[in-house]
Order: C-alpha cells, then structure tokens, then sequence
C-alpha cells in the first residue's frame, strides 16, 4: 500500500479513536455526570458570577433561542464596527485598512454563523486586533453557539415528557471550558512546535537566495488555526488558508488539522447516544453518516489520483495525481481526503484549492456541503440530521399506516410542517441565490462595482457557472470554502451571501429545537410491538433513502449544468 | 429580554479576557521556545537571512534547482493558487507553454519524464517542496551550469528529501530552498 493512501487510513482512524471515548465524555459533561475536568467546576463559577449568570436556573426551548439570538445579535454588532474601523485600532502592524461596509456585513455574518466565508484575505484584510478579537473568539462562542444548541435537543429526549432543558449558559460556557479550550491549547503547540508562527511581530523582510527582496506576513496564527478545525469553523490566518506553508508546515500537521476537524462532530453523534441511553441508535446514525462521507470520498480520491485528463493529453507524468492547486508535502490523495471531510462537515478550511480540482471532486464537494449532515459542523450536523430523521419517520409511518413517532413522542402535523419548511430553505437559498447570480452575470456585466459582473468568473463555461453554484452552496451550508477565482468581494456577493450565511445557520437551528421542544413536551408512549424501531437496519436505509432522494431532487440540475457537464466534456479526452 | 442582553454583553467581556488575551499570550509564551523562536524558522546563510524554512522562494537562475510555478510569484506578503479550472482553455495553453520552456533548459528530457508539480502551480504559491522526481530531472541541467558532477548531485538530492512521515504516511518531497543552499556550500 503506497504512503499517501496510508496516510489517510491512519488519519481516518485516529479521529475514531479519539472520537468515541470524546462522546462518552461529552455526554458526562452536559448531564452533569462526574468527569476528571471538574476540577474546572470554581474556575467556571467565576465566569458565571462575572456574567451575572445562574447556571441552575431552567429554560424551556423558547428561552434557550432568545438567550442563543441575543448574544448572537451582540457580536454581530460589535464585530461589524470593529472590522470596519480595525485600522484605528492597535495591534495593526502592517497597516492594514477598515473593511468596507458591505465586506464588515459579510465577514461578520459569516463568522458569527460559523460559516467562515472570506472575502477578503488575511495577510491585508485583518489585523492582529480583529484576527483574535472577532475571528477567533467567533471561532470558539460559534462552534460553543452550535454545540450548546444540539444539547438542547438532546435534553428534550433524555426524559420521558420535559419542557424545562436545562441552562443555555450552562452549556454554552462548559463547549468552552471543557472541550473547545483545552483541545485547542493541546493542538495550538502542536502546530506552534512545528513551525506555525505565535509571536506578535509584523511583517518581514529579506533578500531571498537569488537576490528577490521578499516580504513574508507572520502572526500569532497557531491558536486561531486549531480552534478553526476543532469549532468546525474553517476561516484561516492566510490567504489560502490551510494550503500555506506557516498554517499548514507538514504532512504531521496536515493529519493533526484534518483530524480535529473531525472529532467533535463525530463525538457529538455518539454523545447523543448515551445522553438519551439509546446508544445503538447513536450508532445507527453514524452508520449512515459513515457510509454516506465514504460513498463521496472514494470517487473523489479516485478522481484526483487519476490526474487531469487535458494535462494527460500534454504527454507529461502525473505519476501522483492531479497537482494545480495542491502542495507537495500534502500530495493529491490527502488533499482529496480534506476537501471531502471539509465539505461534510462544515469547516470549509482548505489545504488545495478547490477550484482546481477534478469535475467529479468538485461534484461531491457540493453534494456534501448540500446534504451538509455526514457528521456535519459542531453540534449542528446532528440537528441537520435530526430533520432527515423526522421526515424519513414520516414517510415510514405513512407507508405502515400508523402514526409516526420519534422516541416515544407522536410526531404531528405541527413537527412536520417545520420539517418541512427547513428542508425546503436549502434548495430555495441555493437555486435562487445562484439564479440571481447568473442573471446579474449575464445581464448587468457592466454594473459598475468592485469587481464587474462580468469579470467575476476565474473560468469560463460550465466551471464558471461552478464557482457561482459553489458560492452560494458554501454559504447556505455555513462552510465557507471556495471556488476562490470567483470574484466575490463586491456588493452583490456581500449582501446576497450575507443573507443566505444568515437564513442557513439560524432558520436549521431554530427549527429542529422547536420540533424537540415540542416533542419533548408530549406525552410519552412506551415501546409496544406497533412502535416504528428507529434503530435497525431498515430504518437506517430509510434515512439514507430520504437523503439521497430529497438531495438529488432538489440538486440534481443544477449539478449537470455545472461539474456533470464539465465532468462529459473532459472525459472524451481520455481516447 | 432585557437580563438577556446584559448577560450576553458582560459574558462576552469575559470569554474575550480569557479566549483573546490570555489563550493566545500562552501559545506566544510556549512559541518562544520553539524553533523560529515563535516567528518562523530563518534560513541564514553567511548569518544573512536568506528566507524562511517553509516559504518557498522563486528560483529562475539555471544554476539553482527550480521550484513550481506560483500564482503570486513567491509573494508571501499574501498568497493564493491560480483557481483554474481543470478544463479551462487559457489555462491548458500557459501549462503547456511551461513544458515548452522546461523542455528548452533540459534538452535530454522526454515529456513523459516531466512530473506535473513542475508544470502547476500550487494552492499557496509558496509551496516549498517539488517532488524528488521534479530534482532528480534537473541535476544534469545544474551540473551543466555548476561544472559539478551529476553524482555528487545526486547525492546532495538524496541527502535534502525528506521522507514520508514515519516512513509511512504521505509523500516524499523536495525543500528547494535548503537544497539550493547546500548547492552553494558545495560550491566553496
């Protein structure tokens, strides 16, 4: 077995060792159960009294979404005046300028949502400032903001019939405490003693071997780079993000980076498991999940090992594999393997450019940012899920004629119906927001912004529309990587991302911990030989079924318009 | 509403004292004790600094071991990857102009002896590393230029690749800047 393939194997298998005693852990923590870090216990009822908070103190599901919106709106304004005027605040040592308003609207949005969609480029967009004090602070309180938020939805059904679901804050503040900090600390010196800067210096400068005057960007970027992976968050230091040298030094921290991405969202399957005491359920789903992540990452390991079939045709060696856009120390089969785990779940974080890569790579890489719930982001991959599973529940129950139920609560035309309208919301962002798109591309070409409409597109043809349809698909999943040779930072990506960014994150948190809530609060039934068992096989493939058809549905023309059309028209060159 | 607002703002204030002032100062405080002294790890020749470790430079001089083409032209004041599509058309021309021009330093070679990193350019255009194929087909062209011996040459390649790590994962690769500068050392 060659080392590239091995890589990813041991990579694949690392993340399943930590991740499971890590949800078991979890579980623990949100129930209150005793664990070896309650040392943190004094140190977190400071944070408590400071804040003026009452961590006993029960909310219903109602409360638990004020409580989650408020503080949210609280950082969407702070953040969108300190990126705007970021250039009168200290730490800027290389100069940089204030965001325009419509780039300060996007980027704070985007990183409020967990999204991390840049716009801009971290070497002259950002300063060390708003570096730490916007982007990674969201970076921890959203992955905390998701995570707190799937705990909700666990509470609604550890207990037979409940409305009160513990403490927002409670949970909030302890994804920090107890998960999202410590792992950071462990993997920012990992990164640190590799290599990634961590000192506050600005800019340097040297004269290079040949004689080049060369300028080289620096930052304490190692603490923010493991909290982008572990909070599923994505937005890097640099530019090109986990591609470049200082964010990314080795293949070591490429294994390091691609697994901490992975672990919390796996982690918070298999805490919902034991935090409901229905573990082979919890495994069920990440049975599913798990198929579907490998059904998108073979074709795509496949594709890029195949190499380019134009460059082929060239008559040079693509001995390795398809290489634009990707590093050599990472190799094409690692690159394949990351852009398929930052797609599924949603981090976004990149080590090659996307817009590089193969027809087919970029085909599953939307499909999985569209399905957005092989794992998906912390703790909102679960409740992503959680949707699919009320709508295969019933879709089941019509076809045995019996009234659906989820865990012992009737599921009823209330549930249903937002099901219903969160399932509809993807489709409807991202087919209208990218048919918006190409109108505007093709009929106001000239519109005079930032960058002409007609000059946003990297490629031509099929690939050109890709970046549009990819654009959109990033946002409405709250991921955040990139087709990068669109030219999006102009008003109408800002605002229209923006808004998408918004509607993804909040409307498929809203709703599946409303449907829990009131589910939560009916009356139980208990088991009988009529209860549709949502843990066996035949449901599992139900769920899958459900994925699959609604997905391709929804998705499937547009699709063949982009990376299907271009996949067709490049396969001839193989003759 | 209104408790809510308050506890979100002076939560904030706090997880900011924690998560942005004393998370960070801890990892600049542990950097120092790590190579580059937590500034990125220098490459000095003659105690001049001539680059950084990871950052790859541009090399055109025929004399020195060249590095892959970059989409910022070795800028690292930013970065960025060239977002072409696999089936662009301007594209496929400029790669294929870069075969040209590979193929006119190195005569001797055959196009199906030229590995593509050598042809593409790389997601952070600052890609360090070319694979030890992309080294192995210019050591005739340097030593040409050198005077040298192709053997030694061989040798200094061999001595300058770094391996999968543990022997096991991921791809061997080339640091065209550290092999460059052994080349000039050999030299005196």
């Amino acid at each position: 077995m060659n080392t590239e393939l091995l890589g990813i194997i041991a990579s694949f298998a690392i993340t399943l060792v930590i991740a499971v005693p890590l949800g078991k852990y979890l579980a623990k923590v949100f129930a209150g159960e005793k664990t070896w870090t309650d040392f943190l216990k004094p140190f977190e009822s400071i944070i408590y009294k400071l804040s003026g908070i009452n961590p006993k103190e029960q909310m219903t599901w109602k409360q638990h979404l004020k409580a989650m919106l408020t503080i949210n709106s609280v950082w969407l304004v702070y953040g969108f005046f300190v990126l705007m005027y970021q250039d009168k605040l200290p730490l800027n040592p290389d100069g940089n300028a204030g965001m325009s308003p419509d780039l300060s609207f996007n980027t704070i949005i985007s990183f409020v949502v967990n999204c991390n969609l840049q716009h801009y480029s971290g070497e002259s967009g950002l300063t060390y400032f708003t570096q730490q004090f916007v982007i990674m602070f969201l970076h921890f309180t959203s992955a905390a903001t998701g995570i707190a938020a799937a705990v909700v939805f666990f509470k609604a059904f550890r207990d037979k019939t409940t409305t009160t679901l513990g403490n927002f804050w409670e949970f909030f503040v302890k994804s920090i405490t107890r998960l999202l900090l410590p792992l950071s600390l462990i993997v920012g010196l990992i990164l640190a003693f590799n290599g990634t800067p961590t000192s506050y210096e600005g800019k340097d400068q040297f004269i290079s071997l040949q004689g080049d005057t060369v300028n080289v960007s620096r930052g304490p970027a190692a603490g923010m780079i493991a909290v982008k992976h572990l909070g599923t968050n994505g937005g890097g230091w640099f530019g090109v993000n986990s591609a470049h040298p200082l964010e990314n030094p080795s293949y070591l921290t490429n294994m390091v980076e691609v697994i901490s991405q992975m672990i919390i969202p796996i982690a918070m399957v298999l805490a919902f498991g034991y935090f409901i005491r229905k573990r082979k359920f919890a495994w069920t789903i990440f049975g599913v999940m798990t198929i579907g992540m490998f059904m998108l990452l073979i074709p795509t390991i496949m594709s890029e090992l195949g190499g380019n079939p134009a460059i082929e045709k060239l008559g040079i060696s693509q001995s390795t594999g398809a290489m634009e856009g990707k590093e050599v120390r990472f190799g094409p089969a690692a690159s394949a393997y990351w852009s398929t785990v930052t797609t599924i779940i949603s981090t976004g974080s990149v080590n090659s450019m996307h817009d590089s890569g193969m027809p087919l790579s970029g085909l599953y890489q939307l499909l999985g940012m569209m399905i957005n719930s092989f794992y998906g982001g912390c703790g909102v991959g679960i409740l992503n899920y959680f949707i699919y599973l009320i709508i295969a529940v019933f879709i089941s129950g019509l076809m045995v004629g019996r009234t659906p139920e989820f865990l012992g609560h009737k599921v009823e035309a209330r549930e249903i119906k937002i099901a219903a309208i969160i399932t509809l919301l993807s489709p409807l962002l991202i087919l209208a927001g990218t048919a918006i798109a190409t109108f505007v591309f093709g009929a106001y070409g000239d519109a005079d912004w930032a960058v002409k409409p007609a000059n946003w597109l990297n490629n031509p043809s099929f690939h050109g529309f890709s970046e549009m349809l990819y654009e959109m698909t990033s946002s409405n999943a709250n991921n955040g990587s990139g087709f990068e040779g669109l030219g999006d930072n102009n008003i109408f990506w800002n605002i229209s991302t923006g808004i998408v960014l918004f509607l993804g994150r909040f409307l498929p948190i809203i709703g599946p911990i409303a449907i829990a809530g009131l589910l939560g609060a009916k009356k139980y039934i208990p088991e009988s030989a009529g209860t549709l068992k949502t843990d066996t096989k035949t449901f599992a493939l139900m769920t899958f079924a459900v994925i699959l058809v609604l997905n391709a549905l929804s998705y499937f023309p547009a699709l063949a318009l982009g990376p299907l059309a271009e996949y067709f028209t490049m396969i001839g060159l193989r003759e | 509403m209104k408790k809510y607002i308050l506890q979100s703002i002076r939560l904030t204030l706090v997880l900011m004292v924690l998560l942005c002032i004393l998370y960070p100062l801890t990892l600049a405080f542990a950097g120092k004790f790590s190579k580059g002294e937590g500034s990125g790890e220098k490459v000095t020749k003659n105690g001049e600094t001539v680059g950084y470790a990871l950052i790859g430079q541009s090399f055109t001089n025929p004399e020195y071991f060249w590095g892959r083409p970059s989409a910022v032209g070795y800028n690292a004041a930013g970065s960025g990857g060239s977002n072409k599509g696999p089936s662009n058309p301007d594209y496929l021309q400029q790669v294929s102009d870069r075969v040209d021009t590979l193929l006119k330093y190195h005569p001797y070679l055959k196009k199906s002896q030229i590995p593509s990193d050598l042809v593409t350019a790389s997601g952070s255009g600052l890609d360090p590393n070319i694979s030890v194929e992309g080294a192995k087909i210019q050591i005739k062209r340097v030593a040409e230029y050198r005077k040298l011996d192709e053997k030694q040459l061989e040798k200094l390649v061999e001595e300058n690749t770094e391996k999968p790590l543990l022997g096991l994962f991921g791809p061997s690769a080339v640091n065209v800047l550290k092999l460059n500068l052994a080349l000039d050392e050999l030299k005196k």
